[in-house]
């Protein structure tokens, strides 16, 4: 279909900076954006009828990654060595 | 998947329209009655969520790298970054990773030994509300079916009304018939009467006359018997009644 209706997942990565210019970057496009992302998330892997540790898991797996990265230049000081 | 049984309800017509901008003060995001989007009943749950490996990495990610590094190559992936984050210092091991490894282990031993029992127990909750909820609907048929077999059971008495009216009707003639019989009955009664009435005076009459008559006769016969007849008449009755005797003692 149109450019600007597909899924980031289905955009070529010779397209994407055009699929990025079709983008919405004001705040309620950011927003739309973050609730769409949200909502397919849900359905997919916690709104079901027998779900399993992985729907919370990866959110928390997720969590893990983005707080060691807020404090990675804190971490960075504990190094074990120096030249790597 | 749910529009296909919804395309015949959508009339022709209106499917046919462009859609509406907005239509006077309703302002409608989207067009009414051309999508074929329906809120009710919902469409239901999915069985099982995506899958996903390890609790973490989704099957996606195995199937989108197949085809070029067949089975092994995420894992190669992964042990390649790993070694790199290591080797790099870009994960730092510290006391953090110590503590991450003891949750970790507790938390697969918990979930590897409780998660069927807590996935039971959920299941039993789940299908108990699904059950009050059923019964609850089923209830409601039963309810409607019994209305409907009594309205079928009240049209069905209706048809017998002809057959009410049929006896109503009977019953008046019968009525009919026996007031008149009944004052036929009084008419005959009476006219009996007052013949009955008129042979009485007539055989009243009759005897007053005949007895009036058998009185004057007595009493003129009563008159004429002078004294004379009278001795006469006593010494023959005399006479008679000796030569009787002589007769019966001869018999004797």
């Amino acid at each position: 279909g149109p450019l600007s209706e597909r899924r980031l997942m289905d955009v070529r990565l010779g397209e994407l900076p055009a699929w990025l210019a079709t983008c919405n970057f004001s705040p309620q496009g950011l927003l739309a954006g973050a609730q769409k992302a949200w909502n397919s998330y849900y359905d997919k892997y916690i709104n079901v009828k027998r779900g399993g540790p992985a729907g919370i898991s990866m959110l928390l797996a997720g969590y893990c990654l983005l707080s060691y990265g807020w404090n990675y230049q804190h971490i960075k000081c504990h190094r074990w060595r120096k030249y790597h | 998947m749910l529009s296909a049984p919804l395309v015949p309800l959508a009339p022709a017509a209106l499917r046919s329209l462009p859609p509406p901008a907005a239509v006077g003060i309703l302002h409608a995001t989207r067009p009414l009655h051309t999508t074929q989007q329906c809120l009710a009943p919902l469409p239901p749950l999915p069985e099982k969520g995506g899958e996903v490996r390890y609790g973490l990495i989704p099957e996606e990610f195995f199937q989108f790298l197949y085809p070029k590094t067949g089975v092994t190559g995420p894992y190669m992936l992964g042990t390649g970054l790993l070694l790199y984050f290591l080797s790099k210092e870009i994960y730092v091991i510290n006391h953090e990773t110590v503590a991450a490894a003891c949750i970790l282990s507790i938390i697969i031993y918990g979930v590897k030994k409780f998660g069927s029992n807590v996935a039971a127990f959920a299941d039993k909750l789940n299908e108990e509300k699904v059950a009050t909820a059923l019964a609850v609907k089923n209830e409601a048929i039963k309810d409607l079916e019994t209305a409907i077999e009594q309205e079928k059971k009240e049209q069905w008495r209706v048809e017998g009304r002809s057959y009410l009216f049929d006896a109503k009707r009977n019953n008046i003639a019968m009525l009919l018939e026996t007031n008149y019989r009944e004052r036929l009955l009084t008419v005959y009664n009476e006219v009996k009467k007052r013949l009955d009435y008129q042979v009485a005076m007539q055989n009243l009459k009759r005897q007053k006359e005949q007895d009036h008559m058998i009185q004057w006769v007595e009493k003129n016969v009563i008159q004429s018997i002078t004294p004379q007849q009278q001795k006469e008449s006593i010494a023959k009755c005399i006479l008679d009644l000796k030569a009787l005797s002589k007769s019966a003692q001869a018999a004797v």
